[in-house]
């Protein structure tokens, strides 16, 4: 395994653990690319605060920023980053602990 | 944080193996304990199945057969996308110990990543916001 893939999991949960991120991230998600503007306009957050947020999400690679219309910056999700997460929640997600525990249950019966 | 690649759990079963086998390896045995339902063709390359409620379902692709002793298949990594190709391995070996059976389950391959996909997700987390906002500077000025 790569030694910075146990980095990238960690700066997602670093950048999911914060509501007004998580609420950012969701609102690229539901309705596509916006610009910081956008986003205050949506959220009860500040627009100071969505572009503090914005800076970390982008430095964890959750975000890129790109030139929209009228030359304004949006911001678009990047999901790579956010795979390499869930496959560490994959491996805590198959529970054996319990299939086993079931399968000694219909052994028994 | 500690990513797992590999998970493996030994359990002492007081069953002898070609009960546990049964249990394993067949679709009234699966669907009892692993999930709701399940259809399998026990040979290697076969397909299983898994329903999970009415909702999930689990392809798995057996890749061992070894009765009553191994028994080992693939399936998809469970959260991520279902056209992504990673697949971890389950193998489930059998041994008897008196009257019943040790059984050890491992399941490898959380850790792996494809190289595309690895370098997308590193390249993103360290140059993408920099490169992006140069190349935005760069078109600003020529316009």
């Amino acid at each position: 395994m790569p030694p910075d893939i146990e980095g990238i999991a960690e700066q997602v949960f670093v950048a999911l653990a914060d509501p007004s991120r998580r609420a950012i991230l969701a609102a690229l998600a539901s309705d596509g690319p916006a610009t910081a503007t956008d986003l205050a306009s949506r959220l009860p957050i500040t627009r100071q605060a969505i572009a503090k947020h914005l800076g970390l999400l982008a430095d964890a690679g959750l975000v890129t920023a790109e030139l929209g219309e009228r030359r304004r910056i949006r911001y678009r999700l990047h999901s790579a980053p956010m795979q390499v997460a869930q496959q560490f929640l994959a491996a805590l997600a198959r529970d054996w602990d319990g299939r086993l525990d079931a399968l000694r249950d219909h052994l028994d019966k | 944080m500690g990513f797992p690649d590999r998970i493996e759990r030994v359990v002492e079963i007081a069953h002898p193996p070609a009960k546990v086998w049964a249990a394993l390896t067949t679709a009234e045995g699966l669907g009892s304990w692993f999930g709701d339902k399940a259809m399998i063709d026990l040979r290697p390359g076969g397909a299983a199945q898994m329903k999970f409620g009415s909702e999930h379902t689990a392809d798995m692709r057996v890749e061992r057969v070894e009765e009553p002793t191994v028994f080992g298949f693939t399936w998809h990594i469970y959260g991520l996308p279902d056209d992504d190709p990673r697949r971890t391995y389950v193998e489930f070996t059998l041994e008897p110990t008196g009257a019943g059976t040790r059984l050890t389950v491992v399941e490898s391959g959380f850790a792996q990543l494809p190289d595309d996909a690895y370098h997308k997700a590193y390249d993103g987390n360290t140059g993408g916001w920099a490169s992006e906002l140069g190349e935005l500077v760069e078109y600003l000025d020529a316009a």
